[in-house]
């Protein structure tokens, strides 16, 4: 783990190549949020029309369904959820000029193979620590789908939120060089009848 | 027979919501001090250090530890002597309802899976397992079971043949593949025996044991210990991001079973370990 980088939105492919798996990063600047049901019809909007709800060139999408803010919150608890849920969808979107995603856990093959071809990266924020990572989001603005309450798209301005870059442009991933380096346990010898 | 009004029933559910979602339960807490001690990765131990500063910030603020603020699963265990003025799944429903608008929860639930998926906007209906025990209290006990975790879980038909060694198996590869998706450290909730339906239902009950209480058979018991070892062998650590701590406990519920039959059932649940009882 090397120091901690600050970088700003927009990104650009510089910024992106300067990224290595396991780099810790502050970002700032706006992100959108979009989960399962917002990927959906951005998705099928844009075959129909050909335009996103947000110009995503250079952007980061952060996935994140928050809680409603209490009196006195800009935003409720807002943690990461499962970034894999997204891959269906992501590598259109890197097509399309996206930069970076946020989210928890692992990516598929197809989402590391976009990274490489348009030049972007997927950061992993720390699961559950919704309320920590709350405090970093200092303003919320309703972009589209108002009707999908916690999965509608919102613009959110960060300071300094924390996060880890898993996959690069290389190909290389966090969760794979650490967990590898931690194990102590020979998983090819688990029979595989059973998953 | 004693009298329970619906709308105490309604109270005291609205108050066990809002507390589960936003105080994590001691014992896990305990858990987490623990493994941070003997956690080997650094960024794992910082990891446990952030969980549990998120748990502190969760509680002094009373705001959501997750923003997944879960399904809502209820056991529900009332006694035959009691009886109920009113309805009792409206009451649960209704304080699921009051406790996601006044306390600030996310709204988790679609009104089907693969039609609309439209959210029903209050967290209900809420999943409620009843049953009926001797005496005159009524137990409640929920957990706000959150998607990722619960995405991750399985249940599989072995043969009686596998035995044990097949149980295992299957058990260590579902947490493996969990992986960091599911925000580990995790609690395993395994559910061994009766019905293709009823193992996960044991899974998912084994959840509200405490931290390393053990299962009362000491053969299961040795079984949990042997799983814990196991688990924590494969390396996903804190987060995913490698370590020694994937699981901080291992829970075993078993039921008899059909002669042909060894269904096997795995609850995975994640860091947010938001599970609480009362007694009305």
């Amino acid at each position: 783990m090397s120091d901690v980088k600050r970088i700003t939105t927009p990104l650009t492919d510089e910024m992106i190549e300067t990224l290595k798996a396991g780099d810790r990063v502050l970002i700032s600047g706006y992100v959108y949020t979009a989960r399962d049901a917002a990927h959906k019809r951005m998705l099928e909007e844009y075959e129909k029309t050909g335009k996103l709800p947000f110009d995503i060139k250079g952007q980061v999408i952060y996935y994140v369904g928050p809680t409603p803010p209490k009196p006195g919150q800009v935003i409720g608890s807002a943690g990461p959820t499962t970034a894999s849920r997204m891959d269906k969808y992501t590598p259109k979107l890197h097509e399309l000029g996206l930069k970076a995603t946020i989210g928890k856990g692992w990516r598929s093959e197809p989402v590391k193979e976009a990274l490489k071809k348009y030049k972007a990266v997927y950061f992993a924020a720390y699961g559950g620590t919704a309320a920590l990572l709350s405090k970093h989001i200092k303003s919320v603005e309703m972009i589209a789908y108002e009707d999908l309450g916690p999965e509608a798209i919102r613009k959110l301005y960060f300071e300094d939120f924390p996060v880890i870059v898993a996959n690069d442009i290389y190909g290389n991933d966090v969760f794979q060089q650490l967990e590898e380096k931690y194990r102590k346990i020979d998983l090819s010898k688990l029979p595989t009848y059973c998953i | 027979m004693r009298v329970v009004k619906a709308d105490e029933i309604k109270e005291a559910v609205k108050k066990l919501v809002m507390d589960t979602e936003y105080f994590i339960p001691e014992d896990f807490i305990e858990a987490i001090k623990k493994a941070e001690k003997t956690e080997e990765s650094p960024i794992g131990k910082e990891i446990l250090n952030t969980i549990l500063k998120n748990a502190e910030v969760a509680a002094q603020e009373q705001v959501a530890y997750c923003q997944d603020t879960g399904y809502p699963v209820f056991f529900v265990e009332i006694g035959q002597d009691v009886h109920i003025e009113g309805n009792i799944k409206d009451a649960i429903n209704e304080g699921v309802r009051e406790a996601t608008k006044e306390g600030y929860l996310r709204a988790s639930l679609a009104y089907d899976p693969i039609i609309e998926r439209k959210n029903t906007g209050d967290n209900t209906p809420a999943l409620i397992y009843f049953d009926i025990v001797p005496g005159n209290k009524i137990k409640i006990m929920f957990a706000a079971k959150g998607g990722g975790s619960e995405n991750t879980s399985r249940q599989m038909m072995l043969k009686p043949a596998d035995g044990w060694e097949g149980v295992k198996n299957f058990i260590i590869k579902t947490v493996a593949n969990a992986g960091p998706n599911a925000c580990p450290p995790f609690t395993v909730g395994v559910g061994i025996g009766g019905t293709f339906d009823y193992s996960a239902v044991l899974a998912k009950k084994s959840l509200f044991r405490h931290i390393g209480e053990r299962h009362p058979d000491p053969r299961i018991a040795k079984l949990e210990e042997e799983l814990i070892e196991e688990i924590n062998k494969l390396g996903v650590g804190p987060l995913g991001f490698g370590g020694s701590t994937t699981a901080v406990d291992v829970k075993i519920e078993i039921a008899p079973v059909h002669i042909a039959s060894l269904p096997v059932a795995v609850n995975i649940q994640c860091h947010a370990a938001r599970h609480r009882e009362i007694e009305i």
